[in-house]
């Protein structure tokens, strides 16, 4: 049921608080409540946080209860930890979030403008498939996928529009 | 006492002149000054602070009638000499009229009101719109561009070229791009973008004031009630000095938009809010 547990080493995400949207490492547990943390690469000082402002992530490290700073920082740098999490969905998503937070009024209307052109490419798309499709359809053969396949050329452009 | 001491210096000055010429062939050997000495005063004292004599007594004895200075006159009060006209020859017409009259050219008032006018009370600060402190957005620069929240182009996208002499901005669509002419827009009414477009090189004429862009109204009735309502200008025409500003500066302006892309179509789209959209969120 549970795939994430709280254990000496755990990354996790502060969701809220001072250090909202940090990357730390669990260093030992204080109580019930609490968590002695330590974010040497994103930072955070060593101290001690409530578990409610935590998000486990997916992201063990190896070192001894209570070790010290710099060999989180070595543990930490050793898995390469930043950029993985860089390269989840997760910190994606958060960075999206962000950036159309960021929007101003004219992006807005830039990825709109891409947004309907990426649709008319991909109703033209269908359209053609679907019109195949009624054609064979009437030589009664079997078979056709329907789904085009998405379009990616105009996502990355109004990501990079975006940007 | 101030009397005493002038002719003093004077006499000394009348001898120093006299004798200016053979002391400067001595070679300056004598003092420049010959301190004459002033006489003691020649009012007694009975008690401290009370003279025996009087003020008129004193004038006597002091030989103050003899001793009467103006000051010299300066180049302002040579200046000053000159009086205006006061009256004026006109000629006059008609027949066996004498060809001309004397007129005064400053007369004198025809009505004297029974009461004066009051006397304002002292207000400090007060000053009259004219004379009012201007401000501008920081937020609103040259080449900005604005959504226009009221008046007939609501929610049209607009350039921001400068702000006029009463604090109105002024604004052009460009024309060609979403109809919006050359016109004046209120700070308070107006949403500004963070996109600018470089006008730094744009040049505003200088006869677009206030002035030009003011609403003009025909205010001469004759006393006719009949054909009042039509004449006056309900119709607003286009001049043809609006058409000229208005293509020197778009053609400008236009060149710059030109050079971002989808510019252009961002100017020519509207602003609107819809569903999930909250203005306070939005950034603009």
């Amino acid at each position: 049921v549970f795939k994430r547990f709280v254990e000496i080493g755990r990354v996790a995400f502060i969701s809220f608080g001072p250090h909202a949207g940090k990357l730390v490492a669990i260093v030992d547990v204080i109580d019930q409540n609490r968590a002695l943390v330590d974010g040497p690469c994103s930072g955070v000082r060593r101290q001690a946080m409530p578990f409610k402002c935590m998000q486990l992530t997916d992201f063990v490290l190896k070192f001894p209860h209570s070790a010290r700073q710099k060999c989180v920082r070595r543990a930490w740098e050793k898995e390469n930890i930043t950029e993985k999490w860089a390269a989840t969905r997760w910190a994606k998503k958060i960075e999206a979030r962000e950036k159309k937070a960021k929007m101003t009024d004219f992006d807005r209307y830039k990825v709109m403008k891409a947004k309907k052109m990426r649709n008319r490419i991909i109703k033209h798309e269908m359209k053609k498939l679907q019109k195949l499709i009624s054609q064979k359809g009437k030589k009664s053969k079997a078979g056709k996928s329907e789904k085009p396949k998405k379009v990616q050329k105009p996502e990355k452009a109004k990501k990079a529009q975006k940007a | 006492m101030a009397g005493e001491k002038a002719p003093a210096e004077k006499n000394p000055a009348k001898k120093k002149a006299g004798e200016k010429k053979p002391a400067e062939q001595k070679a300056g050997g004598e003092k420049k000054k010959k301190i004459k000495k002033h006489h003691a005063s020649r009012n007694p004292v009975l008690a401290r602070g009370i003279g025996r004599y009087s003020r008129s007594a004193m004038y006597a004895r002091k030989a103050l009638y003899k001793r009467k200075y103006t000051a010299p006159e300066t180049k302002i009060e040579k200046k000053k000499k000159e009086k205006p006209r006061a009256t004026i020859t006109k000629p006059v017409g008609g027949d066996k009229n004498g060809g001309s009259r004397v007129v005064k050219i400053r007369k004198m008032p025809r009505y004297y009101p029974t009461e004066d006018v009051p006397r304002k009370l002292l207000s400090h600060g007060k000053k009259p719109f004219s004379q009012h402190k201007r401000r501008l957005r920081a937020s609103i620069t040259p080449g900005t561009v604005l959504i226009l929240l009221t008046g007939r182009h609501r929610g049209k996208r607009v350039v921001f070229l400068k702000q006029l002499a009463t604090g109105l901005l002024l604004v052009t669509g460009p024309l060609a791009i979403n109809r919006v002419p050359l016109r004046r827009a209120h700070q308070k009414f107006v949403i500004a973008t963070s996109t600018k477009v470089d006008i730094s090189g744009v040049k505003i004429p200088k006869h677009l004031t206030d002035a030009y862009f003011k609403k003009k109204r025909l205010r001469k009735p004759k006393h006719q009630e009949g054909e009042i309502f039509d004449t006056e200008k309900e119709k607003y025409e286009i001049t043809e000095q609006r058409k000229t500003d208005q293509k020197a500066v778009d053609s400008q302006v236009l060149a710059q938009i030109k050079k971002v892309p989808q510019l252009r179509g961002y100017l020519r789209s509207t602003f609107c809010l819809s569903n999930g959209v909250y203005p306070h969120k939005l950034v603009f």
